[in-house]
């Protein structure tokens, strides 16, 4: 869907859809694929769910669950078959609109004229199928913070412009998700061309398909199926709301962006401090996170040089560097800056929080640190009132 | 589409050299031409095969009608830059951030304060004043460095003593030196100042433009009245890097020129 078009324009809602079968979604990947797009999902790769080029709706993790904890994800074979009864895995879309290394121009020094040329990549026309409601929002936020201010990244809009977003609701959340906290899930917000939820009951394995665009209606009606029935409605909107009381972990009860902004003085910041490595791997992992940082390459003619983009984090020392030094030198702050910025700075910089309650910078910090811990205990120390003694800052 | 537009060529059509490790390069388009740029606004340097630095404009328009802008070598490009002469070619992009809200200081006192290098920003500034002295009220200009040596723009700044205050303080005085020595700050009791009617515009090191602003305030200024210029390290320009957050700004895209009232706390917060 384009990030031009309205989200609202086309109702969600607007047919009851269809019940298809695995043999619904071996047709789905091979419409989508004969309509020319290079189609993204999720499947089974070393010992993990990644997202990955799909030849055909095989290759997509039927049978496989997570098991989520902070610190460590475990795969799981299911019994009942399920493809999308796991939650987040450790690569996000931006692995795909906003990629982690991308050539921006090129510059070559020719009879004493510098000459700057445009890099001219032609991007694959992505579906993704599978996108989770916590990262159809995390899309929706990265839209907003790369083309919804003064300037547009080129690169993140050529990507997005043709994107087609295939989202599936959960069912099965993992116990690192809270994207009921963030109102994000588990249930699909706006964004989708099409949406699906996977039924598994006595009634057999199907998907309930419906279509959010005008692009998603007409591949609807490619799809072989049956108009859905009451009962499988039924059957998947119950396992939609399920899933809600079924999170793993909570944010507290509180106005984050407000805790945020002042707690800056908390002790907890020396706590967490000295459990983080500063590895930087939430900022990697976490669906929003996209900061880059610019490398300039020349050949050994000398004559030719590149300009590059790479993600970067704000835990790396040098990601504040100033003549003179970090400004963040102390993992103290660069762990702040992170969490604040996430939870709190982000709506003033982009009208929005900038976390969506995946879990992945849970999961995937090595020793464990977890977001909604860290809240909830600045949300306690404001409330045991020690914040009122010199923490003005 | 999907393509991030170079930076444009532009040509070194004069340098001049300003302190040991400082120097003024003008820079004037090879063929396509950047949007005028505000007094404040800054531009983002490409050094061919080495990289690209934030560096605001020094003057709108030198001797040879370019743009100039003032390096001091500390880093990788910025040294490149600093050895660039008449002839070379760097890439230029911008104009980029806020400018100095100069209407803001129509029919007031303008006061210009600098420390180092600082006054780099702030000259276009004075030059607006100059040119349009109908416009404003009274010019003052408090400039601080550490050493005579390190100050920019000597003779420039002798010129503007008629009609403007001009002020000058050196932190560690030279043989040969016969001016104030101290803070700048301690230069403002030598000011008659109506700070219900002056506009300030400060930059310099973060610490002198936090003891500058307090020392404003505790004058009568209101801090809003009380424009600073802030630096952060800067990949982009376009506020996609994420490289130069204060709390809730990106100074690429709020600032760098922005009101104290909007920073005073947050430059408060150590590391943020």
């Amino acid at each position: 869907m384009s990030t031009d078009v309205d989200a609202n324009a086309f109702p969600p809602a607007a047919t009851d859809g269809l019940v298809m079968g695995k043999d619904g979604m071996a047709a789905l990947v091979d419409v989508l694929i004969g309509r020319g797009f290079t189609v993204i999902g999720p499947t089974v790769r070393d010992s993990a769910i990644v997202l990955a080029e799909l030849r055909s709706a095989d290759e997509l993790p039927y049978g496989w669950g997570v098991e989520l904890e902070a610190g460590r994800y475990r795969l799981r074979e299911r019994s009942d078959g399920a493809a999308f009864a796991n939650a987040a895995g450790p690569q996000s879309w931006k692995s795909f609109l906003h990629p982690a290394r991308v050539r921006e121009w090129s510059a070559d020094r020719v009879e004493g004229e510098l000459v700057l040329t445009a890099d001219q990549a032609a991007p694959s026309r992505y579906a993704f199928l599978g996108v989770r409601p916590c990262d159809l929002r995390a899309i929706a936020i990265q839209d907003r913070v790369l083309t919804g201010g003064a300037y547009r990244d080129p690169v993140y809009a050529g990507r997005r412009s043709g994107a087609l977003l295939i989202a599936v609701e959960c069912t099965e959340p993992g116990a690192t998700c809270f994207c009921v906290s963030m109102g994000t899930g588990p249930a699909a917000g706006p964004g989708y061309d099409l949406v699906m939820t996977e039924v598994v009951d006595e009634d057999g394995h199907r998907f309930w398909i419906r279509g959010g665009s005008q692009e998603g209606a007409e591949i609807l009606a490619e799809l072989p199926g049956r108009p859905a029935d009451p009962e499988t409605r039924e059957t998947a909107r119950a396992g939609v709301t399920a899933a809600a009381d079924r999170m793993g972990r909570t944010m507290p009860e509180a106005d984050l962006r407000e805790l945020m902004a002042g707690t800056l003085d908390a002790p907890r910041w020396d706590d967490v401090a000295g459990r983080c490595l500063t590895c930087g791997n939430c900022t990697m992992v976490c669906p929003t996170c996209f900061c880059t940082t610019t490398e300039d390459v020349t050949d050994l003619t000398g004559d030719h040089a590149e300009r590059w983009r790479l993600w970067d984090s704000c835990f790396d020392l040098d990601f504040s560097h100033l003549h003179g030094g970090p400004v963040r030198a102390s993992s103290r702050s660069r762990y702040r800056q992170w969490m604040t910025h996430k939870l709190g700075t982000w709506h003033d910089q982009f009208g929005s929080s900038g976390c969506v309650g995946c879990g992945r910078c849970i999961v995937w910090c090595p020793v464990g640190i977890d977001i909604t811990e860290e809240a909830a205990a600045l949300h306690d120390w404001t409330r045991s009132g020690a914040s009122d003694d010199g923490a003005a800052s | 589409m999907s393509t991030v537009v170079p930076p444009l060529p532009y040509r070194v059509a004069g340098t001049r050299a300003e302190t040991a490790d400082t120097r003024s390069i003008e820079l004037a388009p090879v063929g396509r031409e950047l949007p005028s740029f505000a007094p404040g606004q800054f531009a983002m340097i490409y050094a061919f095969g080495v990289g690209e630095v934030p560096i605001s404009a020094s003057a709108l328009r030198g001797r040879h009608g370019g743009l100039v802008h003032t390096v001091r070598a500390v880093g990788a490009v910025s040294t490149a830059l600093y050895r660039m002469r008449p002839g070379d070619t760097v890439g230029l992009s911008g104009p980029y951030g806020t400018g100095w809200d100069l209407d803001a200081a129509v029919g007031h006192d303008v006061l210009v304060i600098a420390g180092g290098i600082g006054l780099a920003p702030l000259r276009p500034v004075v030059q607006a004043v100059l040119d349009r002295p109908a416009a404003y009220g009274r010019l003052a200009v408090l400039v601080g460095a550490r050493t005579p040596a390190d100050l920019v723009y000597r003779d420039e700044i002798e010129s503007w003593r008629d009609p403007a205050r001009v002020e000058v303080t050196v932190d560690r005085p030279g043989p040969g030196w016969h001016g104030a020595v101290g803070v700048v700050t301690t230069l403002l009791d030598r000011l008659d100042l109506r700070p219900e009617r002056t506009c300030a515009f400060v930059c310099g090191p973060e610490v002198m433009m936090r003891h500058t602003a307090r020392a404003l305030l505790a004058r009568g200024l209101a801090s809003q009245r009380v424009q600073v210029s802030l630096e952060r390290n800067m990949h982009c320009a376009t506020g996609h890097c994420g490289h130069c957050q204060l709390g809730p700004l990106l100074l690429c895209r709020d600032g760098p020129v922005v009101g104290y009232d909007r920073v005073a706390q947050l430059l408060l917060v150590r590391e943020l």
